[in-house]
């Protein structure tokens, strides 16, 4: 197959992926509007709150006009669809201030969290995964897979309220709450404070992050193996460390990365759990937030956002296919597999 | 494993739900004798750490710590299998409609899977928990309206491959309507993988149900759901009370635990491929 060609798989596959976003972000745009006006929520008692008595039906009306509530729900959902379609996601109620600077913001802290998290779970399911793998039913093994099935049953807040008993109330190690040291702000913090804020909560992520991984890993390792290329390997001498890390890693390494970008939906959805225990004002904070304080834009921005997060995930999980898989190249050319 | 060589799969998996059965009904049969326990306040005995009296401790009004865990345990449990459950039956219909009912419903209800699986499990929980405005029922939907996209691509996926055997083509031959056949002759081939679904979803919904307790959706603070008890001893956890959050956890996992075992080895014992060891 000639470079030309490639290059017209890869564009193809691209523009397919796009079309396809477009039509999933629709779906799911239609989908939680309706859920979100459905709602027994009223969005202005649950934004005056507490101050709901104070509040007469006059203003309470002036309010819901403001915010166009007054109209009926299929208007509304027009207007709204305009203007996610020209990127104006709208205000939001709590912070009162646009959703996508909001998400924006957030998201930068909550990134760093999740990139940590991710590569540290990443890494090391992977190496226990081959481990386990290469030397079945070892005490190695059997150790590692009851680590894995362990964690695959923790929630994963629970784990961090132990982090945070032992580590920050009983050892002082580590501090108890936030991105950056109280009474400063984002900018003032240093890198390293910012790091020692973070270690905490990203070991917890990625604690029950690699479970999955491990396990995923490990089964394709037993299947590579058994495989011929590795018995003949083995008949010609090789030991299995040497056909495990010679031999299987290619073959085991493209799936797991894979898994790993596939799984940024349970990453987004343990950091709103992890951030929850360690207040630590991300996204998934502001998620919770939005939930119970009846944020409705920011809520369905969210909700967008992380959409277009997971897709992402599956995104590069398919391109990094489509680049590496010299397989792939040669029968598709490209094409959607 | 020692346990394989002690038995064939057949009497572990059988033991393993026998286990189960038990768990379920001490921690009912528990919940309904002991649990009024935990609604008890005893100025007098607060703050105390586990011991033989108060296996759990106490809390910092004096409640007995292990009655309202088993009381959350309780909760957790039922709302875990009502909505797994409510799950599976979900999947079950849309999957055999999808494969049945023609190209356009099943184009809408796979439109419908992708658009379920395309958000994170978490803000999905949290968006329909909002829009069922919160509560225990706010809870069981949430967590059952957003497990059952997986169930049906793989009952979907073997309605597909029965729907040209032999014998569904000759009914349909015959004039059988589609629902008829689906019932008599696609029904009952998909109930093992129905059951080992239900079985898999199971500690899933528990978890889930718990984080959105956690989090603050639904329950209120009186009843002791595991999620509720574990975010209310947030607050006590710089004073130094550790058991609040240990015990009623551990008893989470463990059980979580037994029933994951549990949907593991029923599916090794159903799955051709593993079910000789």
């Amino acid at each position: 197959m000639n470079n030309q060609s490639t290059h017209q798989g890869i564009a193809g596959f691209l523009l397919l992926k796009m079309l396809r976003l477009l039509l999933l972000v629709a779906a799911v745009a239609t989908l939680s509007f309706v859920l979100v006006s459905s709602s027994p929520v009223d969005p202005v008692d649950a934004y005056v709150g507490a101050a709901m008595l104070k509040v007469s039906p006059e203003q309470h009306e002036i309010i819901a006009h403001h915010w166009g509530l007054d109209k009926p729900p299929a208007e509304r959902f027009f207007s709204w669809a305009r203007q996610i379609a020209s990127g104006d996601f709208g205000v939001s109620t709590i912070f009162n201030e646009p959703v996508l600077s909001v998400i924006c913001k957030r998201f930068v802290t909550s990134f760093w969290l999740m990139a940590l998290a991710w590569s540290i779970s990443g890494a090391i399911g992977f190496g226990l995964g081959m481990s386990a793998g290469a030397w079945e039913d070892t005490l190695l093994d059997r150790a590692i897979r009851l680590y894995a099935y362990t964690m695959a049953s923790t929630p994963i807040f629970w784990v961090g309220m132990l982090m945070l008993m032992t580590f920050s109330v009983s050892l002082g190690w580590t501090p108890v709450c936030c991105a950056w040291p109280l009474g400063l702000s984002a900018e003032q913090a240093t890198f390293w404070q910012r790091l020692h804020h973070l270690l905490l909560p990203a070991i917890t992520l990625s604690l029950t992050g690699i479970a999955q991984i491990t396990l995923h890993t490990r089964e394709k390792t037993i299947a590579a193996l058994r495989s011929d290329y590795a018995v003949f390997a083995h008949a010609q001498g090789e030991t299995t460390a040497g056909i495990v890390f010679r031999r299987a890693l290619r073959n085991v390494a493209l799936p797991a990365v894979t898994l790993q970008f596939a799984s940024l939906g349970e990453l987004f959805g343990g950091a709103v759990l992890a951030e929850q225990v360690f207040a630590y004002p991300g996204l998934g904070r502001t998620t919770v937030e939005a939930g119970i304080r009846g944020d409705i834009p920011l809520l369905l921005g969210i909700v967008l956002f992380s959409t277009i997060f997971v897709f992402t995930g599956n995104f590069m999980a398919d391109l990094i296919y489509q680049l590496v898989d010299p397989r792939i190249q040669k029968t598709a050319g490209g094409a959607s597999p | 494993m020692t346990c394989s060589r002690l038995f064939d799969r057949r009497t572990r998996t059988l033991l393993v739900i026998i286990g189960c059965l038990l768990f379920f009904f001490v921690v009912f049969l528990g919940a309904w004798l002991y649990g009024r326990q935990g609604e008890v306040t005893n100025l007098t005995l607060r703050k105390i750490s586990p011991g033989w009296g108060q296996p759990f401790g106490t809390d910092w009004l004096g409640r007995d710590m292990f009655a309202r865990t088993l009381q959350g345990l309780r909760l957790s449990l039922g709302i875990g299998l009502l909505a797994a459950t409510c799950s599976a039956i979900i999947a079950l219909i849309l999957g055999l409609a999808a494969a049945t009912l023609g190209k356009t419903v099943d184009v809408v209800i796979t439109w419908l899977a992708d658009a379920g699986m395309a958000t994170p499990h978490l803000v999905l929980l949290i968006l329909i928990s909002f829009a069922c405005g919160g509560g225990a029922k706010g809870i069981i939907i949430a967590v059952a309206a957003s497990h059952w996209p997986a169930l049906t691509r793989v009952i979907r996926a073997e309605v597909m491959q029965l729907r040209t055997s032999d014998y569904v083509r000759l009914s349909r031959r015959l004039g059988k309507k589609p629902v008829w056949i689906a019932r008599h002759h696609l029904l009952p081939h998909v109930v093992p993988q129905f059951l080992v679904g239900l079985l898999l979803l199971f500690p899933h919904a528990i978890l889930h149900a718990a984080g959105l307790t956690f989090l603050g959706f639904g329950m209120s603070p009186h009843i002791p759901e595991i999620g509720t008890l574990l975010s209310e001893s947030m607050r006590y956890l710089s004073s130094g009370m550790w058991w609040l959050a240990v015990a009623p956890g551990l008893t989470l996992v463990v059980s979580v635990m037994a029933f994951d075992l549990l949907g593991n080895n029923v599916r090794a014992l159903l799955d051709p491929k593993t079910m000789r060891e």
